[in-house]
């Protein structure tokens, strides 16, 4: 692997690694909380949010979109208790009709509006551009990774999603603790004084904030399916949640890595001409995943049968 | 022995003390909690006593498991207030053990039996700190205490109920606190585990701290009690068993939920 590799391929399946990780270190404690819809759902509000900060600013830096997203993440949650409330629905359905509905509408103001001059549109918000993000100036090969000049210009989603990466990864460490009593025993963890809705808030901020620096690179596809496959694999191979976290960032690793390589290479294999989209490749890989963690996984047990029970 | 005077609500008797008995483990007045509009429990007052076993009594629906939630602040109450040995909870927290019912919670979690113990002991570990060779040890001891010590690496999802209940008991334990609080401690398990937990919440007692169970098991209340807690809706009677354990006061909890036949047994019971 030499130059070729490092500028057209090393960097979309680092970022698409760091995309996938981000989303799946939340997800761990999403699925255990039966809140798994809430990543769905945060990675639809997010369009709409990003494209009005879009039309508000005409820019697409990082600060103006992650307001956006949690301004419509905001917005989100009043409508879904209002419609909860005067329609007297159950929260899965007010949820449903709200993100499906600010999804649409962010379509819509997304095909009304120029956004001609930015990597803004329906396609992109789906599937991302990670094909796109590729490295030019990575002429020297790996030498470019000591190269100043070259490192100046790799693709900004890298270091982005980076550190959203890394800040997602350490929040993860710091507060194992309270996430994983908060998540197992909510009233023993109230009782011994954790701020039990502030964890929980902040387990949903800290998705958000995956989705949205990941959404920029990878597109919602990537998001949704990050979120829920490799937690959800990982769950079904081992009974131990810091097992559990560390396989879920290695499914999330080997999606991203198949997934990309898969996408590139595969229909060449295959004897096709074009390459298939890497995103929903790589979703396509996480779902295959979880499937064989299904079939094979030592600990699929269905929930409620407990052995000698 | 505070609150010697047994209070019955419902025959009028309202002989509460002035202010809140700082020596109480646990002392409420004017509790009332409501979910949506109808009060679970409307202004009830109860003094528990230090160094005693103490049960919370009421039919179902009746809010014992609410008035236990709403001292703890696990819930929140419309109006009341709360004194644990004459403290605010907040200031309280490290003082207080707590036992929720075992239903409450997804026994499928990913975690072994050791690791819920420990969850005892994250006050004191607070965020970062790595578990001790005396904080695990603390937590083995108290799986010992409930006859669980063979278990420490197992999965929870393994365990039978009353081996739950038990672990749930050990991380209380763990807790190392002065007033244990538990929410049917006793539902549904085994004779064994029955016999095991009261034995252990009688060691408890011994050592001087004070235990507050929700029981609905009326036939044992005598047996495993010092101290009662009637309640349904309102607070209908406490005090040592001997007096506020009547059939008279039960059949004021109860209404017309127990049977005449159930009463005259009780009464044999209590006798």
């Amino acid at each position: 692997m030499g130059a070729e590799f490092v500028q057209f391929s090393l960097t979309p399946i680092l970022i698409g690694t760091l995309a996938a990780i981000a989303c799946a270190l939340p997800g761990n404690f999403l699925i255990l909380r039966r809140q798994a819809l809430i990543g769905d759902a945060i990675s639809h509000v997010v369009l709409p949010g990003i494209v009005v900060a879009f039309l508000l600013t005409g820019t697409v830096a990082a600060l103006p979109m992650l307001l956006g997203a949690g301004a419509a993440a905001l917005l989100a949650v009043v409508l879904i208790e209002a419609i909860r409330r005067v329609g007297r629905i159950e929260p899965g359905a007010a949820m449903g009709v709200v993100f499906t509905a600010l999804f649409a509408g962010g379509v819509l103001l997304l095909e009304q509006s120029d956004t001609s001059r930015v990597h803004l549109d329906v396609e992109h918000a789906l599937m991302g551009n990670l094909e796109t993000l590729i490295w030019l100036r990575a002429g020297e090969g790996w030498a470019s990774l000591a190269d100043p000049v070259a490192l100046a210009h790799l693709p900004p989603e890298l270091p982005r999603m980076a550190v959203a990466a890394a800040l997602i990864a350490a929040l993860t460490v710091i507060f194992w603790r309270p996430l994983k009593l908060s998540t197992f025993d909510e009233g023993f963890a109230r009782a011994i004084g954790l701020p039990v809705s502030a964890i929980g808030l902040g387990l949903v901020i800290t998705a958000a904030v995956a989705a949205v620096a990941a959404f920029d690179a990878v597109g919602s596809i990537i998001v949704i399916a990050m979120f829920i496959c490799p937690p959800a694999a990982a769950r079904l191979m081992t009974n131990s949640l810091a097992r559990q976290v560390w396989l879920s960032v290695g499914f999330a690793t080997l999606s991203a890595v198949l997934g990309y390589v898969l996408a590139g290479y595969g229909p060449l294999w295959l004897g096709y001409a074009n390459a298939v989209s890497a995103a929903g490749m790589i979703a396509t890989v996480s779902g295959v995943i979880l499937g064989v963690a299904c079939l094979i996984g030592p600990h699929r047990r269905r929930v409620g049968v407990a052995a000698g029970a | 022995m505070t609150a010697e005077t047994l209070t019955l609500a419902a025959s009028g008797g309202t002989a509460t003390p002035a202010g809140l008995d700082p020596s109480s483990p646990l002392a409420v007045r004017g509790l009332t909690v409501s979910y949506g509009e109808k009060p679970a429990l409307f202004s009830v007052d109860a003094t528990f006593p230090a160094g005693a076993m103490s049960a919370i009594v009421g039919p179902n629906g009746a809010g014992k498991s609410t008035f236990l939630k709403a001292a703890l602040g696990l819930i929140p109450a419309v109006s009341g207030e709360v004194r644990i040995f004459g403290a605010p909870l907040a200031a309280s927290r490290d003082r207080i053990a707590y036992v929720p019912q075992r239903a409450s919670i997804d026994w499928d979690f990913p975690t072994t039996v050791i690791d819920v113990v420990l969850m005892g002991r994250y006050r004191k570990l607070g965020l970062l700190r790595r578990v001790s060779k005396a904080e695990r040890a603390t937590a083995l001891d108290a799986l010992a205490r409930v006859g669980m010590e063979g278990f420490a690496e197992r999965q929870i999802g393994q365990l039978s109920g009353g081996q739950q209940q038990r672990v749930f008991l050990a991380r209380a334990l763990a807790q190392e606190a002065d007033l244990y609080l538990l929410d049917e401690p006793f539902a549904g398990v085994d004779a064994a585990t029955e016999k095991a937990i009261i034995e252990v919440l009688k060691s408890l007692k011994e050592q001087g701290k004070s235990v507050i169970a929700v029981h609905h098991d009326l036939s044992t209340v005598a047996a495993y009690f010092d101290h009662v807690f009637l309640v349904n809706v309102r607070a209908m009677g406490e005090g040592p068993v001997a007096r506020a354990f009547t059939p008279e006061a039960l059949a004021q909890t109860y209404g017309g939920r127990l049977a005449a036949t159930q009463l005259a047994e009780l009464a044999l019971t209590t006798g």
